[in-house]
């Protein structure tokens, strides 16, 4: 019998007689050739020669491609069993590549974040990848990892460095380590620029993210410069990066600092919305971002023991600031209005 | 090949070395002191534990006492040792009757026996078994320890910092002896098919309680692989402080599907009073400072020992647990197998039902 295939499921070029039964019987392929003649090469068994096979159709599974349940399936099972890898510092890349479908729709839908300068970000090898810290909690680091991670032509994870706070934290602990952060340390720092990889700090640390709505995107203290020190020794590239938009997540109004001094946290922030609206408080605001890459800067041309010149790494210091500031001010001219 | 031609270069460095293991009455030592005793190369083995062995040895001689006894200069001397393995450094409190007397067996023990190799005019080297959680464990470590990394969340109690003192007992034998070749191991946590450890306790537990929240890394060493460096130690000159641990890392969450345990997540705070309790009914003897180490987790670079003995475990973190779970016949609840075949229906159901639905609309639709 012949099957009945619809038009859409043919190769290309492949178009149906209207009437199959002669070509059935002469023993030829039932298509038509691109310029409408009936095919004159011999049939295989489907009564369609070798260039004109239909395609075979994909199984489906409900809306799915069987094909990729069973990779879910399979990603389950391994998971279940724990047949999966974690590097030494606990980054589990599979567990990160799945947060980053849920991760990527928060910043491209609800931030709407246009992303600058992803060539400058190396495409391999080692670099030092330095941002600006705001908006309460550090989204602002994430939204960049995962930026890197989904935008960048090469995917690259961005390795941060956090506070030892976060590890001391349940839940959060955990999953910042599966995300390949770790702590903000110089071995931990100088192992992972050795081993190649992209590793994202924020100078400005707690002062950065904790710091008031007035002081919106005025870059704090850059620390006492130990980026710049960790980049000289490892000879590795700086990558300055801008992230606006994030200020405007959490805005906080006031620091209660009796109530971070209870909690044993650098600060607690009120905003409009937190801690009034309880756990709904903690949605961050819809704000539009623009993350910048800014040129990389050349470390490796200072010699080996200039990460002890207190002169230059003073100077690097300011410099990466002023960058960042600079693109920081421009993309805020840019973006106009925070909110829609 | 390689390994071979060194095992032969090897047993001529040992021809007539006297050699006395401490701690030879439990696992480890006795598998070393059985591992020697095939040597004819090596003169004599001189054992000295508070118990029975629990290996069976051959011509070992066995001293039954303990390391705080001032008898062991004696035996050292009598016993003409050139090499002492000081493996008597122990973590379990309750099998030698409470923290104090294991702190007494670690700490006053270690400095008796130093003082004995202090005096004696044979001993030329001295190997010691220590421990990675020299390193303590903490949420503001590195995530990786060297063995020159200070050490950050120094630990203050029990086991840890037993092995603390002993580590400084040993660099101050090593300041007044420096012609002592002295080589310290600090070991990750031993793992294996024959080795029982507060460790293998904890992971044949048939729930494995974790602290909620927290999923730290791990990293074991193969037994197998601990008695190789420790040979290596004793036959080749490598003075100096090694982390001996295997490659690879796993999540402690990891680690329990593999043994195809299930998780039993215990809020931090309960913790340490569920350690102890469990430790007083006899069912695990876990020291509640070691709990540190299963909240925040600890991994050592091993690359040390790698570049200076030429030898790379041969057994990974993940490898060594998985002889772990055959040896010890871990009867699992989730196999690899039973996960494989459970996929599988589980995809048949599905597809069945996929060309059910299928069938129905076409049928419909005609």
């Amino acid at each position: 019998m012949a099957q009945v295939i619809p038009f859409d499921q043919r190769r290309e070029g492949a178009r149906a007689i209207p009437s199959p039964s002669t070509a059935v019987e002469s023993g030829l392929c039932q298509a038509l050739t691109a310029r409408g003649r009936p095919c004159r090469n011999r049939a295989l068994a489907n009564e369609f020669c070798r260039v004109h096979q239909p395609p075979v159709p994909v199984e489906r599974i409900g809306p799915f491609d069987a094909g990729r349940v069973r990779d879910v399936l399979d990603l389950l099972r391994r998971r279940a069993i724990g047949e999966y890898t974690v590097d030494e510092f606990g980054f589990d890349p599979e567990f990160t590549e799945a947060l980053l479908l849920l991760v990527k729709l928060l910043y491209q839908s609800y931030w709407r974040a246009e992303w600058i300068g992803l060539g400058n970000v190396p495409s391999k090898g080692a670099a030092l990848v330095v941002g600006n810290h705001a908006g309460t909690l550090p989204i602002d680091a994430l939204v960049m990892m995962f930026g890197v991670l989904g935008e960048h032509p090469e995917h690259r994870h961005v390795r941060l460095l956090a506070a030892d706070l976060a590890f001391r934290l349940p839940f959060i602990g955990p999953i910042a380590r599966k995300m390949g952060s770790t702590l903000a340390c110089d071995e931990d720092a100088l192992r992972l620029l050795g081993a190649g990889e992209l590793v994202g700090v924020f100078p400005e640390g707690y002062k950065g993210v904790g710091k008031g709505w007035k002081n919106r995107y005025k870059l704090q203290r850059f620390g006492r410069g130990g980026f710049v020190q960790i980049a000289l020794r490892a000879g590795v590239p700086i990558v300055p990066v801008a992230i606006v938009g994030s200020e405007e997540i959490y805005p906080m109004i006031y620091n209660a600092r009796i109530l971070a001094q209870i909690g044993g946290l650098p600060y607690f922030p009120i905003t409009p919305t937190f801690p009034w609206l309880g756990p709904l408080g903690l949605i961050p605001l819809p704000s539009k971002w623009i993350v910048e890459f800014g040129e990389p800067i050349r470390t490796d041309s200072f010699g080996a023991d200039a990460w002890q010149d207190a002169m230059l790494v003073f100077e690097l210091t300011d410099r990466v600031r002023h960058t960042i500031q600079e693109m920081l001010f421009e993309n805020l001219m840019r973006r106009g209005r925070a909110f829609l | 090949m390689t390994s071979f031609s060194a095992a032969r270069l090897g047993s001529a460095a040992l021809m007539g070395r006297r050699i006395l293991i401490t701690g030879v009455s439990r696992y480890l030592g006795g598998k070393l002191a059985h591992r020697l005793e095939r040597d004819p190369d090596v003169e004599a083995i001189v054992g000295v534990g508070e118990s029975e062995p629990e290996v069976d040895l051959e011509r070992t001689e066995y001293v039954r006492m303990d390391i705080r006894n001032p008898l062991v200069v004696k035996v050292i001397q009598t016993a003409e040792v050139d090499t002492v393995v000081h493996m008597n450094v122990i973590s379990t409190p309750t099998r030698v009757g409470g923290p104090s007397a294991m702190k007494e067996i670690n700490v006053i023990g270690t400095l008796q026996l130093f003082a004995a190799c202090q005096k004696s005019p044979t001993v030329q080297r001295v190997v010691m078994k220590s421990t990675t959680a020299v390193y303590g464990a903490g949420p503001g470590d590195p995530a990786v320890f060297t063995e020159d990394m200070g050490l950050h969340s120094a630990p203050v109690s029990g086991y840890a910092k037993d092995a603390v003192e002993v580590e400084q007992a040993a660099r101050d034998f090593g300041r007044r002896r420096p012609d002592v070749l002295l080589t310290v191991f600090r070991f990750a946590n031993f793992m294996g098919s024959g080795i029982e450890t507060p460790l293998t306790r904890y992971f044949s537990l048939p729930a494995v309680p974790t602290a909620l929240g927290f999923d730290p890394r791990i990293q074991l060493v193969h037994e197998d692989d601990a008695i190789e460096a420790l040979d290596r130690a004793i036959r080749e000159d490598h003075p100096g402080i090694f982390n001996v641990a295997a490659d690879g890392v796993l999540l402690l969450s990891q680690a329990i599907r593999i043994c195809g345990r299930f998780p039993l997540p215990v809020p931090l705070p309960l913790a340490t009073p569920l350690a102890s309790a469990m430790g007083r009914i006899g069912v695990i003897d876990f020291p509640s400072d070691q709990l540190q180490y299963l909240v925040y987790g600890r991994v050592a670079d091993n690359r040390r020992l790698k570049e200076r003995f030429g030898y790379t475990a041969r057994y990974t973190t993940r490898q060594a647990l998985n002889d772990f779970v055959a040896g010890h016949r871990l009867r699992r609840f989730v196999t690899p197998d039973r996960a494989e075949r459970w996929e599988q229906e589980l995809y048949d159901i599905l597809r069945r039902r996929g060309r059910t639905e299928r069938a129905a609309i076409s049928s419909g639709t005609a």
